[in-house]
């Protein structure tokens, strides 16, 4: 490929709160500040803007790419937002990437914030104009239903127990305990814990999913050759993939994400990786819901259809497993501020992988990590491959 | 976050810093009217509900019968215009038990989303839609149901001439 190749140098996370007393671009500013500290830069150091934010029905502003944009250090810049729901986090990947590796940018920032308790009383409400208008709307659905359908299909498929779901809730809700950002941290979370929590939309209970909350996260990124310079531990992207399926969601067999296993073959041929599961050391995949991450893992391919929680049971996904999956806390754990949920799986990649990761640092030394999150109505799978080896 | 970085900014208020009003609130309407068209296909759709029928569509190219109609098939991308009237009889493909509204308000009495796989459709070709007339725990994955429809002087061409969805078969 006549790509440049593309490191992360630096990275920064506001803490993901309920509701946040900064406002976003505030909270935008904390996170890009934060990250151009990481590496010492300065805001003349960067070339473009990256911006990644979900609805602009949560803060009631329209436009909010451009109204996040000076908080974002985009002012004078060339900035670009890009949205597919809850997969745009890890969607900053391919959008940043593109921007340098296209040779267009030498150095970018790349931003994603997420206020979403400004919508009151409930986020939820601002989502059911994702609906088809005419077919679905008038049903007055809830976007918990989405969920809750295609965990339910998810479970009859294959025979999954809510007990065997409940375990991945409890896994990342007991790593997040370990993250100084994460508000949903339990160092004692049982499985009963979980099994006992209100019953939302069944099988969706209280602690199968992370509930609205704010946080920003930023990234920097660099060319080759300009990396380098930056810092003597530069992350690169090894690979990035995407892919949409219809919005035709009912359509669709709902007990396995193709588009996400799309993305992820898109991206494992980049990266050049042929067997994901000896060759990805460190996986954090989309957990909103705790059944999305199995759901996710066998998209992703790291896992046989039906079996992951097969894997969540015997530790393989452990931080200190086999295979570590969102050894960070993920969305259940760390909280769910959409768009920055997601690049705080890639920025959790770049900490890993240079043992920067504290009390949530896998054991032994990983060298590639996958970052991957879904979104829109059901539709989008988003991949970002990052390692600390050179890409051929 | 990483070990090198020792502060983190992000202030959490409470609820009762918003309830007692120590945080300023704005409650603002959007005004904000919308004049759907309905397009070519699923204006057939909607006149075929008001009429009493769900109408499907056929992709003569890959052989498939989807619904709800579209003018044009997203995996062929050739036009797609052999309508044709679906039996109103289909298989629970996967449902849910609601306790929440869509506004978030707690209900006692569970609403019943499903995905309906049609009679005569090429699967995966739901619809959603809810169910009704029938106990929530009696509800499962495979149960054939039919569609029970409004009464003919109160439809009006919309997703919701359609009551409901209940069991085709007591028990
Ligand atoms: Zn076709």
């Amino acid at each position: 490929m006549s790509m440049r190749r593309v490191a992360v140098v630096g990275a920064g996370m506001t803490r993901f709160v309920r509701r946040a007393m900064e406002t976003p671009k505030e909270l935008a500013w904390h996170a890009a500040r934060m990250a151009l500290d990481s590496c010492g830069l300065t805001l003349n150091d960067v070339g473009g803007v990256c911006i990644g934010s979900a609805p602009d029905a949560f803060d009631g502003v329209h436009m909010k790419g451009e109204y996040l944009s000076d908080g974002s250090g985009a002012w004078g810049k060339p900035v670009m937002r890009s949205y597919v729901g809850g997969g745009t986090g890890v969607f900053l990947g391919p959008h940043g990437w593109y921007h340098v590796a296209s040779g267009l940018f030498d150095v970018v920032l790349v931003v994603a914030e997420e206020k979403m308790s400004s919508f009151y009383p409930h986020a939820q409400a601002a989502f059911l104009t994702i609906f088809d208008h005419t077919t679905e709307r008038p049903l007055e659905p809830n976007l918990l239903w989405i969920f809750a359908l295609e965990m339910n299909r998810y479970m009859q498929a294959y025979g999954i127990s809510k007990r065997d779901i409940a375990q991945v809730a409890v896994k990342n809700k007991r790593n997040a305990a370990d993250h100084p950002c994460a508000m949903l941290g339990e160092a004692n979370i049982t499985v009963e814990d979980v099994l006992n929590s209100e019953v939302l939309a069944w099988p969706v209970q209280r602690l199968d999913v992370s509930p609205v909350s704010d946080g920003a996260v930023a990234i920097v990124m660099a060319a080759e050759g300009v990396a380098e310079r930056i810092t003597d531990r530069p992350v690169w992207v090894q690979g990035v993939g995407w892919n949409l399926d219809t919005a035709y969601w009912t359509n669709r067999d709902l007990a396995y994400p193709e588009y996400v296993e799309r993305a992820a073959r898109m991206a494992y041929d980049m990266a050049g990786v042929r067997e994901p599961r000896k060759e990805i050391h460190i996986v954090e995949p989309y957990d909103p819901f705790d059944y999305k991450e199995l759901h996710h893992l066998e998209g992703l391919l790291l896992a046989d259809r039906g079996k992951a929680p097969e894997l969540t049971a015997q530790g393989v996904t452990a931080r200190n497993g086999a295979m570590p999956v969102c050894p960070s806390g993920g969305l259940l754990g760390v909280g769910n501020p959409i768009t920055a949920a997601g690049l705080m799986k890639v920025a959790e990649l770049f900490w890993q992988l240079r043992g920067e990761a504290g009390a949530r640092q896998v054991p032994g030394t990983p060298e590639r990590g996958l970052a991957q999150a879904w979104g829109d109505l059901m539709q989008v799978g988003t991949v970002t491959i990052l390692g600390t080896q050179r890409p051929a | 976050m990483t070990q090198r970085i020792a502060s983190y900014p992000g202030t959490a208020l409470s609820e009762e810093d918003i309830e007692q009003g120590r945080v300023l609130s704005v409650h603002d309407r959007l005004r904000a009217d919308y004049a759907w068209d309905a397009g070519l296909a699923v204006g057939l759709y909607l006149d075929g509900l008001k009429a009493g029928v769900i109408l499907g569509v056929r992709c003569t190219r890959c052989e498939r019968t989807v619904v709800p109609p579209r003018a044009f098939c997203e995996q062929c991308f050739a036009p797609m215009d052999a309508f044709v009237p679906l039996s109103d009889v289909g298989t629970v493909n996967t449902f849910s038990l609601c306790y929440v509204t869509w506004d978030v308000k707690r209900i006692a009495e569970p609403l019943i989303p499903a995905v309906i796989d049609l009679d005569g459709t090429s699967p995966p070709a739901g619809i959603m839609h809810l169910m009704g007339g029938v106990a929530p725990d009696r509800v499962h994955i495979g149960m054939r149901v039919r569609a029970v429809w409004k009464p003919e002087r109160a439809r009006q061409g919309a997703i919701t001439d359609i009551r409901y969805f209940k069991p085709l078969r007591r028990g």
